[in-house]
This record gives structure tokens, sequence and C-alpha cells, in this order.
């Protein structure tokens, strides 16, 4: 096999060479040097250019057809608009293109030299110039106009009553939250995350459950530490591996507590998760229903894309992105629609993010109202994890989320207070 | 020697530009020469393999992406077991070969290829300039880009992979070893890559500014230039005010990475170490309180402009030769040189059209799509001249000819799926798809290529002395043509039907299933299209050495470089510069004879120059 392509290749070569050979010897019989385009190539190219015009042209249109469907009806409001905007646009470049490559390879063609002729001394033309300056200038305006009135018509506030769901991402699978009966997401942090509390919810019990775990490493490292400074058993590079550990193990710790004293006013963000709902594998969407997604990433950015509903917003660290939308096709329905029982919507990466990148997915349903809610009820809360006994004060949604995500600015707050 | 002497006192700037080597050894001829032609050959050469090593890259991938989870013995044989065992690609490896196959691209082929090889060779030799401002520099930029080179490359042997995280190097990604194994050294090596890469650059940008402004020729207005140096001053300038941008958007990126900054971090959690350190950092970071959307931002400040950066070249080159070739005055000179300030001045308020979804606010985004598609009128008006200068023109059909033409079809088709993702509402759903792919590898990676074969074909002999075989041309730019719309024609709808880019396999998420047919022709495509440039490395070596002896101006062309001996000299002409009475284009001007009078040609009695 390998010795097979070697061959080829091998075989290749020569035979180019000596092609090439015949034919510079049949040149210099002629006489004629390379830069002299026979009439013969001339006419070849030019034609060549026609041929290649009808070809391109053809497998366009088969594409075109064979493609037209590229995606499912859209199954929001939003998505409609956003289809009909594609449709005008892609009506409008595919006559460009048609127009501007037919115009270049018919000229390619008509044009080719001739010894009797000579070319058209054509300097410039005003006119045509301007001609070709104000129509793409006048088909721009509109595009932009048209474009700009449904991307704000898109990307507006969302409504009062909107639901909130949270897709929060990490490597490689998301998870969606839900805020619970009081519409209010609790606080997190990654600096609370750890296996049984995935995504870093705060409360009481998360943080005194953390640093009594912090705690017991920070002693078993430096028990460990302690021993060998009395027998050197460890080499040194294992030493300096494990003071460092014992270092940012202490750095954690007080990041957890600087969070314990410096969020006072977090505490009812705190309490507001105990009913906050917390979905894998699936999670659920009530229709005709505006909804309003916040992603959050834990490590790097990932990007949630439903083409279904021709939505797509990056999850960032650190950087809560929103997207709203409404739904208006329940997942049944799409079913019936595309007669495949199968069917399900999906919510996928689509910003590279390591290796399994190409699998990170979560399924996606489109519930009537009443099933959602009764959907939702069945869902566990987070509230499995001690919560202190204070009443929950009612804050509204945009004020516990800038606390609960942006912890440096509550820390400059605190600081300014002082 | 009394010769050299004559011709300095000759040249009107004063300057003297070294050209008084008696004796040259053969590192300062071959290697560390300070002469512009052989610093252009040395570039264009560099280019040639660094776009061997990229094709082959790209042929790797698309196996993959053809036939995913087929063993191919000889791809275990290449690799090793370690990036390809049982003859299927690494996960991890195919994202290194997507990564540097995209920047050797972007900046080793068509910036460093493109702009050194054309810049170096057709400033001095088209402005009527024994040599560039300074040589030394000059060469600095050569061996810079040299380095470079070597460093992107051998980052592909590294034990934890190259780059990994695409060439947009996005952190968090980039930035943390523990999240992708590629960003480990294989990153480290690409940033200090870059760096070089980068000054390499500027030494070069700056160098190409100071001689066009500086050292043009008795007569040589700005409004005589030809088009090619037109374009290659914008070009210098574009890099000169974006590419430090990219420095200081490394530097802080290697100071997240290494020095426990975070510029670009924040409120990060990694689960798992997925690097080969085992001692690095898992769980809560410490960094916090940057942004990754700071990156992009600087990112893409040079990243859009560096669009063109690569295009701007490649349409000075093509309207170099379509003029020549068509026996015609190129239309619309003055629109011309406007569309290409104009051009030059948006790329640098349209980056945000990168950012649309990134959570930058939409207001901000709306303003983007606003410019963005403003640029679509200058792009126009080029297309439109280019068609104008063909009609009733009299096409010789050179191999520089056709790739030309064919650059003209890839820039208007490529040129227009990019008012789609303009547009910020459509391109929510287009946004990182093979769409994408598809409308950048035609209108900047084909337009680029094509404009770059032209050039080497049309000044092949300029550089070599010699021709280039012109039916093997032919061959190739056909194949080319072919396989090059076949490969990325077919991605806009397999993009539309919503596949991401950068997957090392689609067929885990069920909707995009169905596009999956297209992606074995694509791969075919592929193949014959990188098989096909055999034809050009074959053409090119070969007439290096045994091609037909060129003559002084085998064109028939107008500009000052072909009156210029065909055996390279120091400062380029035996006797004085010549001084130059009319602009680039008059061919077939009715006036005259022969159907086409160079710049060198005074004025006849009565005759109004352009």
């Amino acid at each position: 096999m390998k010795l097979l392509i070697l061959l080829v290749i091998v075989l290749g070569v020569i035979a180019i060479a000596q092609l090439t050979k015949v034919y510079e010897l049949t040149r210099s019989l002629r006489k004629t040097r390379e830069e002299e385009i026979s009439h013969a190539d001339n006419k070849m190219n030019a034609t060549l250019m026609l041929v290649w015009m009808f070809v391109f042209f053809f497998f366009t249109i088969v594409l075109y057809v064979k493609y037209q469907d590229y995606l499912p009806e859209a199954a929001s409001e939003h998505g409609v608009a956003v289809d009909k905007l594609m449709n005008v646009n892609i009506w409008m470049i595919t006559i460009m293109f048609f127009i501007v490559n037919g115009l270049l390879f018919w000229v390619s063609y008509k044009y080719y030299y001739r010894k009797d002729r000579k070319a058209r001394f054509f300097v410039h033309d005003n006119r045509l110039e301007m001609l070709w300056t104000m129509v793409p200038g006048v088909t721009m305006a509109f595009v932009i106009v048209y474009g700009l009135i449904t991307w704000n018509n898109m990307t507006g506030p969302a409504g009062k009553d909107a639901i909130q769901v949270e897709i929060y991402s990490r490597q490689f699978d998301w998870t969606a939250r839900y805020p619970g009966s009081d519409k209010v997401f609790g606080s997190a942090n990654v600096n609370l995350i750890s296996t049984t509390n995935a995504m870093g919810m705060v409360s009481e019990g998360a943080i005194s459950l953390e640093i009594h775990s912090i705690d017991s490493l920070i002693q078993e490292i430096e028990t460990t530490l302690e021993a060998n400074a009395v027998l050197s058993t460890l080499p040194e590079s294992a030493v300096e591996v494990m003071k460092d550990q014992l270092y940012r193990h202490k750095r954690h710790k007080q990041r957890i507590l600087d969070l314990k004293e410096f969020d006072l006013s977090g505490v009812s963000g705190w309490a507001a998760g105990a009913d906050d709902n917390i979905v894998k594998g699936e999670f659920h969407i009530p229709k005709g229903i505006e909804v309003e997604f916040i992603f959050k990433s834990q490590d790097v950015i990932h990007s949630a894309f439903m083409p279904h509903f021709r939505a797509q917003m990056n999850a960032v660290p650190g950087v809560p992105t929103r997207f709203k939308m409404v739904p208006t096709i329940s997942t049944t329905e799409m079913r019936q629609k595309l007669n495949d029982p199968e069917f399900n919507y999906v919510l996928y990466c689509n910003k590279v993010c390591g290796v399994t990148h190409f699998n990170m997915q979560i399924a996606l349903v489109v519930d009537e109202p009443a099933e959602y809610a009764a959907w939702l009820a069945k869902q566990k809360t987070f509230g499995g994890v001690a919560v202190p006994a204070t009443e929950p004060e009612l804050t509204t949604p945009s004020d516990s989320l800038k606390k609960d995500t942006v912890q440096a600015t509550a820390l400059t707050i605190q600081d300014s207070k002082r | 020697m009394g010769e050299h002497a004559a011709m300095d006192h000759n040249h009107e700037n004063g300057h003297d530009h070294g050209h008084h080597h008696h004796k040259e050894s053969w590192i300062s001829k071959y290697v560390f020469s300070q002469d512009h032609k052989m610093i252009s050959r040395q570039f264009l050469i560099t280019a040639i393999v660094m776009g061997v090593v990229a094709v082959v890259l790209s042929i790797l991938f698309r196996l993959q992406l053809g036939w995913p989870g087929e063993k191919f013995e000889f791809l275990n044989m290449m690799l090793g077991d370690r990036w390809a065992k049982d003859g299927i690609l690494d996960r991890n490896a195919y994202l290194a070969l997507v990564t540097i196959h995209g920047t050797i691209m972007v900046f080793f082929v068509l910036t460093g290829g493109l702009s050194g090889t054309f810049a170096n060779l057709l400033i001095p030799l088209q402005i009527g300039a024994r040599d560039m401002a300074s040589g030394f520099l000059n060469m600095l930029s050569y061996w810079a880009f040299f380095l470079s080179s070597v460093l992107m490359v051998s980052s592909l042997f590294l034990e934890s992979g190259a780059a990994s995280g695409g060439w947009t190097i996005y952190p968090p990604l980039s930035a943390l070893p523990q999240a992708i194994p590629g960003s480990g050294a294989g990153m480290t090596v690409w940033l200090v890559s870059m760096v070089l890469f980068i000054a390499s650059s500027l030494l070069a940008g700056l160098n190409y500014i100071v001689t066009i402004i500086n050292l043009r020729t008795k007569g040589m207005s700005m409004t005589r230039l030809p088009l090619t140096i037109w374009a290659l001053l914008v070009t210098a300038i574009l890099g000169v005010l974006s590419f430090p941008v990219l420095v200081s958007c490394a530097v802080l990126l290697v100071m997240d990475r290494s020095f426990g900054t975070a510029f670009y971090l924040s409120d990060i959690y990694i689960a798992t170490n997925n690097s080969t350190d085992p001692n690095a950092a898992v769980g809560a970071l410490e960094a916090t309180g940057g942004s990754p959307l700071l990156f992009q931002h600087l990112f893409w400040f040079l990243g859009h402009p560096e669009v063109y950066i690569v295009l701007l070249p490649a349409l000075g080159i093509s309207s170099e030769v379509i003029a020549t070739n068509s026996r015609k005055p190129i239309f619309g000179y003055k629109a011309m040189v406007g569309s290409i300030l104009a051009i030059g001045f948006l790329s640098f308020i349209v980056w945000g059209h990168h950012m649309y979804i990134t959570g930058m606010n939409p207001f901000l985004g709306s303003v983007f799509v606003f410019t963005t598609l403003l640029i679509a009128i200058p792009s126009a008006v080029k297309a439109f001249n280019y068609i104008t200068t063909l009609w009733q023109g009299n096409i010789r059909y050179t191999p520089a000819m056709l790739f030309s033409i064919g650059l003209v079809s890839t820039f208007v088709t490529g040129g227009l799926t990019g008012i789609v993702l303009a547009d910020s509402a459509l391109d929510v759903t287009v946004h990182d798809t093979y769409f994408v792919v598809a409308h950048f590898h035609i209108v900047m990676g084909l337009s680029a290529i094509f404009g770059m074969f032209a050039g080497i074909y049309h000044w092949f002999p300029k550089m070599f002395g010699r021709m280039m075989n012109t039916k093997l041309g032919y061959a190739h730019f056909w194949l080319t043509l072919v396989c090059g719309f076949g490969v990325f024609f077919p991605m806009h709808f397999i993009g539309m039907a919503g596949t991401p880019r950068r997957y090392y396999e689609n067929s885990y998420i069920d909707m995009i299933q169905w596009t999956a047919d297209l992606n074995p022709i694509i791969s075919v495509f592929a193949i014959v299209g990188g098989a096909a440039q055999i034809l050009f490395l074959f053409n090119f070596f070969h007439s290096i050495f045994y091609g037909q002896r060129a003559v002084q101006n085998p064109w028939g062309s107008n500009t000052l470089e072909w009156t210029t001996p065909v055996e390279h000299i120091h400062g380029n002409w035996p006797g004085a510069i010549p001084e130059v009475h009319r602009w680039a284009y008059d061919y077939s001007n009715p006036e005259h004879e022969e159907d086409f009078v160079p710049q060198n040609v005074p004025l006849k009695a009565g005759e109004h120059g352009h």
C-alpha cells in the first residue's frame, strides 16, 4: 500500500516532467516563446470560461434546489422574522451572483485576443461609476434598515412576565436552572463548586461544607510537610508542589470567607437559591410565553446554538449573556409537522471549547404551558443543602443577578462604604 | 563599477542604498541578502513551503471530515500512534491541524508570503527606486519571518501538541492548558512565533511606506502609481496600525498564561486537568475580574484589517494583470484608488461584526452592521470596474490572467455571502457554522491565493529571468478553480443547515446529519485540488532552472520593472533611473501605434497624459 502510493507519486512527477519536455521541444521547434499565447490557446481558455460559467451555475442551482429546506420552519416568533430577512437577502445575493459572474465570464469569453483588433481605450466614465456606486449604496441602505429593524425587535429587553432560564455551561455539558417559585435565582460562586454543588450555589450550608473540606485538605498537607521536615523522605520537587497546593487551598478558603464577610446584602440571594430547580439531560420551556435565557460558563467560552429557534448566544465565563424568544411550536406539533416521532429540539455548542466540543448538547422540549408547569413541579430543588432560616426578602430579579455574578463589584461597593 | 557610481549621481533623492558591494559572498548574496529582489524570492519560497504544509494539514483533517472513523493506514504511517492510532485522526490532533492550518494560511502564506513577496519585488521596481529605503531592516524582516515560520511548524512536533483553540485563540481556552492540551507548550510557541511574525511585518511595513512615499522616481506622482503600489501602500499602513494591537493582545495573553494576571479571565472553575502538567491548578482559579471579550476586541481590531491586508495586494496584482492582458487601461483608476482607500479606512471600524453574539451590547452591534455593510459599496465598485476593464478588451489568456479573472469571480461570490454575515440578525443563525467557513475561504482564501498565483506567473520572468510553462499553468488554473469552488461552495449549505465549524465529527448532532453526504465530495475536491498544486510546484521549481529564457518585457507591459535588464543587478537599472512621463495604463492608446506605451516614454507633442 505504502509502496503503491509512493510509486504513484513518483510516476506522476516523471509523467509531468516528460510532458513538459515534449512541450518545450515542440515549442523550440516552432520557435514560439512562452509569452506568445497562440490563438488556439486564447480561444480554448475563452471557451472554457463560458463552459465553466454554465457548469458553475448548473451546480449552484442543483445545490439550491436540493438544500432549499436547510432548516425546519422557525419555531419562535423572532425566528419567522429572521427567516423572512434571510430569504430576502438570499434572493438578492443570488441574483447578484448570477448577474455579476455571468457578466464576468461572458465578457471573458467574448473579448479574447484577436490580432486584427485593438482594445477600446476606455479610461473612465463618471455616469457608469456613479451607477455602480449608487445602486449598491441604495441596496445596502435597504439591507441595513431592514436588518436593524429585525435585530432591534429581537434584542430588546425581555418583558416583565418573561420566564427566566439560566443555561449553565462547562466542558462538555449544559445544565438548566429555573428560579423557582420566588422567581429569583439564588447566588452562585465558582469558589463553591464541588461534586455535591455543581453550580456553586451559595448558602450557609454550602459554605461551611466547602470550608470543612478545604480545612481537611490543608491539614492533610500540613501533617505531611511537618513529618517530612523531620524525616526528609520526600524529594524537593514534591515538597514544592505540596507547598504550592497548600497556598492555593488557603487562598481558596480566604475567598470563601471573603464571600461570607462582604456579601451581606447577598443573604437574600443565598436564600433565593433554595427553591431553584436544577435540570440536566433535557430541559423544558413553555410554548407561547416569552423565555429569557441567561447564559453562563464556568470554564471556557461556549456558544448555545438553537437553530430551530434561530437563536444563538455565547456563554462567557464572568460575563452573563442573555437572549430572549417566544417559542411558537411545541415539540409534539413539530414532530407531527416533520412526521418524525423521534424529533427533539436541541441546544448544542458552537464555539470550539475542547476535545469533545462536537458532542456538547442538551435536548430542549417545548411544552404547552400546563404541561410545562406540571413538569417543572416535578423537578428537584437545590434546597437539599441547608438553608438559613431567615425569611427570603423579595428582590427584583435584576438586582439579585447583578449581585451574584459580579462578585468583584460587590467587594468594591463594600469597600467604598467603609 | 564606474557605472554604478555614475548611476548614483543620477539618483535624484541623493540616497546611497549601498550598491557599492564590490564582492559578494555566497552568504551575502543568497542568505543574508539586503537586495529587495533576493528578499522577495526568499519570502516567496518560504511561503510556498508553508503553503504546502498548510495544504497537507487541511487534507489530513478533510480525510477525517469526509470519512469519519475510517482507518487510513498511511495516516498512522505519517503521524504515528500518538496522533493517528489505527489510522484514525486523534481528536486533539484534529483541532491542532485546524488551528495551525488557519494560522499558516492567514499569516504566513497570505500575509507574509503575499505582501512579503510582491511588496519587496514591486515597490522599488515599479516606483523607480534602487532598493528599499532600508535594505537592512528588510533583511531583518525576512529573517524574523523565517524564524517565526520555523517555530510555528515546529510546534506541530511538541509532545502536548500544537495550539488547538482555533486560529483566533480565544481565551480562556487558549489561556488554560488544563482545558485543552494544545494550550500548553503549543500555545506558548504559537505566541512567540506570532510576536516574531508581527515584528517582521512591522519592519517590512514601515519600510514599504517610507519607500513608496520618499523614493519615487522623477515624474512618478502618486496619481501615476500603478494600482499594485497603491494596494501595497494601503496594506502596509493597515498592518502598521493594526499589528501592534495584536502584540498587546498577545502579550496580555502571555501574562495571563504565565504570570498569574487576569486580563481575560474571570470566575473560572476547572473541573479536570487535561494538560500534560500533572500539577496544573484545578478547581476555582485565583485569577478573576478580567473579560474574555477584551481579548476579542483587541484580536479583531487586528483581525479585521488583516482580512484586507490579505486581500488588497491580491486586488492590486489583479488590477495590473487584468489591465496588461486586456490590453486596456484599468477602468476608473481614480475610483479604484478611492475604493482601496475606502476599504482600508472602513476595515478599522468593522471588527465588532465578529462579535454580534458574544454578549456585546446589541446597540453596538447595530453600529457594526452599518459600517460593515458599507464595505459592499467600494467592493462593488472594484468588481464592476474589473468587468468593464475586460469589456471590449483584447484578452490574452496567460496563466496570470486566468487567475486574475478567477479572483474577480471568487471575490464577488464570497463577498456576496458577507452581506448575510454582516447582518447581525442573520449572523445569529449562521455564526461559526460552515457558512462562515465557506464565506471567508472563497472571498479571502481563494481570492488572495489566486492573486498570489497571478502574481507569480506574471512576475516570474522578473524574479527568475525565465518563463514558466504556460500549458501547465492552464491545467493548474482550471483544476484549482474547479476544486476551489468544489470544496467551498457546498459548505454554504452545510452551514445553513446548522453545522458548526471545528467539529471533529458531525454525527453526534442528529439535526445536521442529512447534509453529511456533501462531506466526502468536498474532501475529494480538496484532495484533487491539493494534488493539482503539484503541477504548480513542478512548474515553478523546474522553470527556475530550465524554463525558457525571458525577454525584457515579455507581456508588453507599461510599468517600470520591465525596463530593467533580465539579469538582476544591484540598483536595478544599469544606467540612470528612468523618468516617468505618463500613467501606467496607456494600453491601446489610439494616439500610439503600439498597444502599450511604457511609463518612461515621453509624451508626444500635443498628447495629454493621464
